[in-house]
């Protein structure tokens, strides 16, 4: 009987709301459906971009594991067991392994990043695992940035952090609505930018690596190579992706004088052109002179180390290396967009004194293939009184042949230059360039191919040009006595407008061209100047912001070379400000509205000061009274302050003077 | 030697909060939740979110991602300020202690605690701990809410609720805000009533016949009164109840007149002092229960007979703090 008297004593006494022992029970298996929300919508912001670059079964498989979970989440069901996930789990390492033959690297890494999380959220069931998934889309979003680093992938991340931050507030405040949870998130973000700033600029920038990279450490992109045959270069017209910027001190170089210098090519196996080794040295081979060209030029990465510079290069900020076959190197493969301060020297004699080995080597030529070519050649070299006149010959024969410039060339076989010259006739910039060297080679006249970028455009916004995949082409070089490597584009012969007007101008059917190319999407273009601009400057201010910037910038501000301590102690005084200011913001109080309260708390904080201090439960009547008591000298003013104010607050509409009258009573208050 | 690293762990806690939370005694009410009192760290969470910032940041430098430096340090940025958004959680709460309503020994105490929110702001995700239970909840803006902590109650006596934490690990769950203070609330833990005790003695007069009291009255019905919590089921006028009246119970005439005697002192030798107690509880309870008055004889105290909630308060009261240090102090109060 007692027993049961207990038992309902306890009834009464437990408390029906709040969950006890929170800590004692493990939460339950289910994920709260609001922050599982959050979780997906974290990991879908965070898996999405990523969506473009991964292997296609990978991405499905990432968004899949997603939409399953939604769709537990939404039907409020139990994650699937553990010994499924984690054959799973076993499975999508195996086919990782079987996509890429290695798990090392970047591009598996972020593969299996991406599955972990999916996966990872399947199994969600204690906070643990949901900070676990915050975690995994974080670095996700760092993993975004191997791939891109441009302005609408910083929002992206902005974006997924908020939605991350979000998880997390989601998690520790379940019980607040979504638009509340959105709004710390994006309060917490906003408090975190300016230490975002402040870090970034002052922060002590390392240049990388520290360790090895691995070798996909970068993504691969399209660009020059160091072979060319025929269609590698044609392959190139159709992609847009700048390759190189280039802000000139002075009037930018006509459009016939823009050959920036890439790999040069000087060995042929009948169909394939190749680089051969050069020495390298500290000096260029020539003596620059003449007119001179001052630039700024920003490279995109290519991991390889050429510096593609306007031909003849000298006088680099930072130090470039200068190879035996007139181009120019950087002292290491280029894994970041990097900046060059250049001189180029276009009317410059090079190879005046060029090496009998190099020359031997410019005329070998396979004896087995292109025998029509061979044919044509010796024809055309009976009787030329020197290297000169052959050279003329062989530019009329070509003329002759009124050869078409196409970005789609028909296939050749194994005697390409036969076929382009006697055949199909019709080709792009390596088809001209690889003909007319072994027309020229099998005449005897040292010849190689040069490979880089002609032309370029200038944007109208900040008078940059811009350099892109497609102005990539081939040309030649022929070796004169006394006047040394003469560079020759035989593609000039058959479209001067490519030389003069770029792509778009050579070819006749604009349908080749990528839409940006064409000529009546002027309007397009406009556009597309703008943002890059814009791209530009985040790329010059943001993106490049690298040791060496900030060296400069802090000399600027006086904190130069020698002076870390004084840097360390800068930035230390930068984040303790933010960090106070922060703090005044946490113990703000919010003004109160009504002018009527304020003037009450004045005076009772006066009274406070005074020694006595309003109690909460104290009337302005019972104040008065123990106040008075307090202060007998003082209790007649005592008396009608409070009652004042007590008419104010409860009695009729009162007159607006009546509040400064109270409030000047206050404040002349003097108490002994 | 477990027990010496326990009583370790516990003098060295008793230091900390001597030392580093300056408290010692139960505090003064209210206790006002100022800067000096809230405490900042990072929690388990916040070390691993460093740990993983600082991965991001190595591969960041390796790599040369300028956008990398930028989304570390706006994610440390909002790391850092979350810990003032947990200081703002707790700063400005003013504590309590509400009434705490006696229990029987091995049932649960529910200790409330008054927490005042006085901004214009809601506090959330608050968790209030003490004898390693806790409580989760939030408080609403402008208002003081009422918060239960139970633990258990093992033992007859007073039960303080101690030292008490209170904690948030709001917004981002990588940073714990917390003070330590010492509220002045206990509970009154009362003897477990003794479970099928045997019937009430006969008062004084009846003893004579064996200490057993003939209950002649118990089925002279005397009439009908308000029902009230402590009625035994068995009186209540079931047959009232179901025709739709009010819950009613039935009185009987044996109480009035008849009067106990529950002493100390006459119950079997054999009973030790706990279960004596055990014993004198129940028969307080059963003696409401049947309205008959009663007095309580303790070794050196004695309760005069009466009836009634302030009467049976101060029994159970003596009961529950009988043989304890601070019984003295109580009964004279």
């Amino acid at each position: 009987m007692s027993q049961c008297r207990t038992q309902r004593l306890i009834a009464r006494l437990r408390p029906a709301g709040h969950p006890n022992g929170a800590r004692a029970n493990p939460p339950g298996p289910a994920l709260r459906r609001n922050q599982g929300a959050w979780l997906l919508a974290a990991a879908a912001a965070a898996i999405g971009p990523h969506a473009g670059w991964l292997p296609i079964w990978v991405a499905a498989l990432g968004l899949g594991l997603l939409a399953w979970r939604a769709l537990l989440l939404w039907r409020g069901s139990r994650p699937p067991p553990g010994a499924l996930l984690l054959t799973l789990a076993l499975a999508v390492a195996a086919g990782v392994r079987a996509e890429f033959g290695h798990f090392f690297g970047r591009e598996p890494g972020v593969a299996l990043l991406v599955l972990l999380l999916g996966l990872k959220l399947l199994e969600t069931r204690a906070a643990r695992d949901i900070r676990a998934g915050v975690l995994l889309c974080l670095f996700l979003q760092l993993a975004l940035f191997f791939e891109d680093q441009s302005l609408p992938v910083a929002a992206l991340a902005l974006a997924g952090s908020l939605l991350a931050l979000g998880a997390l507030v989601a998690l520790t405040a379940p019980e607040g609505s979504e638009r509340e949870h959105l709004r710390t998130a994006a309060t917490l973000l906003a408090q975190g930018l300016p230490f975002m700033l402040v870090l970034f600029v002052l922060f002590p920038r390392i240049q990388g690596p520290l360790w090895g990279l691995p070798a996909d450490a970068f993504s691969a992109r399209t660009g020059l190579s160091d072979t060319m045959r025929p269609g590698s270069i044609s392959a190139l017209g159709q992609s847009d992706e700048i390759a190189l910027r280039a802000a000139f001190t002075g009037p930018p170089p006509p459009p016939a004088q823009r050959y920036w210098r890439g790999p040069v090519l000087g060995r042929f196996d009948g169909r394939e052109w190749h680089a051969e080794p050069a020495t390298e040295s500290a000096v260029p081979a020539y003596a620059p002179q003449g007119e001179r060209i001052d630039y700024l030029l920003t490279i995109e990465p290519h991991r390889r180390r050429w510096l593609i510079a306007l031909e003849h290069p000298a006088a680099a900020q930072p130090a470039v290396r200068y190879t035996s076959d007139l181009r120019a190197l950087t002292a290491e493969p280029l894994r970041s967009r990097a900046r060059f301060t250049l001189s180029a020297y276009p009317r410059t004699p090079v190879g005046m004194d060029e090496s009998p080995v190099v020359l031997a080597a410019a005329t070998a030529l396979p004896t087995d293939s292109n025998p029509r070519s061979r044919q044509l050649a010796s024809r055309l070299a009976a009787g030329a009184r020197d290297d000169a006149e052959i050279l003329e010959r062989v530019l009329a024969e070509l003329r002759a042949l009124r050869l078409a410039y196409t970005l789609r060339p028909p296939l050749l076989g194994r005697h390409a230059a036969d076929e382009f010259l006697f055949d199909s006739q019709r080709g792009f910039c390596e088809h001209f360039a690889s003909a007319f060297a072994v027309l020229m080679r099998a005449a005897g006249v040292p010849t190689r191919i040069v490979t880089g970028y002609q032309g370029g455009e200038i944007n109208p916004i900040d008078g940059h040009l811009v350099v892109r995949q497609s102005d990539a082409h081939a040309w030649a070089e022929v070796w004169l006595q006394g006047q040394g490597w003469l560079r020759v584009d035989p593609t000039a012969l058959a479209a001067p407008e490519r030389i003069d007007g770029g792509l778009a101008a050579a070819l006749a059917d604009a349908g080749e061209l990528p839409l940006m190319l064409r000529a009546d999407m002027a309007w397009l273009r406009g556009l597309r100047h703008r943002w890059e601009a814009v791209a530009n400057l985040w790329n010059q201010h943001v993106l490049g912001y690298n040791p060496e910037r900030q060296r400069e910038l802090l000399a600027r501000i006086g904190l130069g070379a020698g002076r870390t301590a004084q840097t360390l102690g800068v930035l230390a005084g930068a984040v303790a400000l933010l960090f106070a200011t922060l703090y005044a913001w946490s113990l703000r109080r919010p003004r109160l509205q009504d002018p009527l309260a304020r003037t009450w708390e004045r005076f009772c904080a006066k009274m406070a000061d005074a020694g006595l201090a309003r109690s909460p439960w104290q009337g302005p009547q019972a104040y008065a009274e123990e106040l008075a008591a307090r202060f007998p000298a003082q209790a007649g003013e005592l008396h009608e302050i409070c009652a004042l104010y007590a008419r104010l607050r409860y009695g009729p509409h009162a007159p607006e003077q009546d509040l400064r009258i109270l409030q000047n009573r206050i404040a002349s208050l003097r108490l002994k | 030697m477990e027990r010496a690293t326990v009583s370790f762990a516990a003098s060295l806690r008793h230091a900390a909060d001597r030392w580093l939370f300056r408290i010692g005694a139960p505090e003064r009410v209210p206790i006002h939740l100022g800067q000096r009192r809230i405490y900042v760290l990072p929690s388990a969470a916040g070390l691993g979110f460093a740990l993983a910032l600082l991965v991001m940041l190595l591969a960041s430098v390796n790599y040369n991602l300028s956008l990398g430096y930028a989304l570390v340090f706006t994610l440390a940025g909002s790391a850092a300020a979350s810990m003032l958004h947990a200081f703002r959680n707790l700063h400005g709460l003013s504590i309590r202690p509400g009434r705490c309503a006696p229990v029987f020994a091995g049932d649960t105490a529910a200790f409330t605690i008054l927490i005042d929110n006085p901004a214009q702001r809601r506090r959330p995700a608050l968790r209030l701990g003490a004898h390693g239970h806790w409580s989760g909840f939030e408080l609403p803006a402008e208002q003081e809410s009422a918060i239960t902590l139970a633990c258990p109650a093992p033992r007859r006596g007073r039960l303080a609720l101690g030292r008490s934490v209170l904690e948030t690990h709001w917004p981002l769950g990588l940073i714990r805000a917390w003070s330590v203070f010492i509220p002045d609330a206990e509970c009154l833990v009362l003897p477990t009533p003794e479970t099928d005790p045997p019937p009430l003695p006969a008062d004084g007069d009846d003893d004579r016949f064996g200490g057993r009291r003939k209950r002649a009255g118990d089925d002279d019905f005397a009439g009908l009164r308000a029902h009230r919590s402590a009625d035994s089921p068995r009186h209540v006028a079931w047959k009232v109840l179901a025709r739709g009246g009010p819950m009613l119970t039935k009185e009987f005439a044996a109480g009035q007149g008849g009067e106990l005697l529950l002493d100390w002192d006459r119950l079997p030798p054999e009973l030790d002092d706990e279960r004596r107690l055990s014993r004198l509880t129940a028969w307080v309870l059963a003696a409401e229960r049947e309205g008959i008055r009663y007095t309580l004889a303790l070794p050196g105290v004695r309760v005069p007979a009466a009836l009634g909630g302030a009467h049976r308060e101060r029994c159970l009261r003596l009961l529950a703090l009988h043989g304890l240090a601070d019984m003295a102090t109580e009964d004279s109060a």
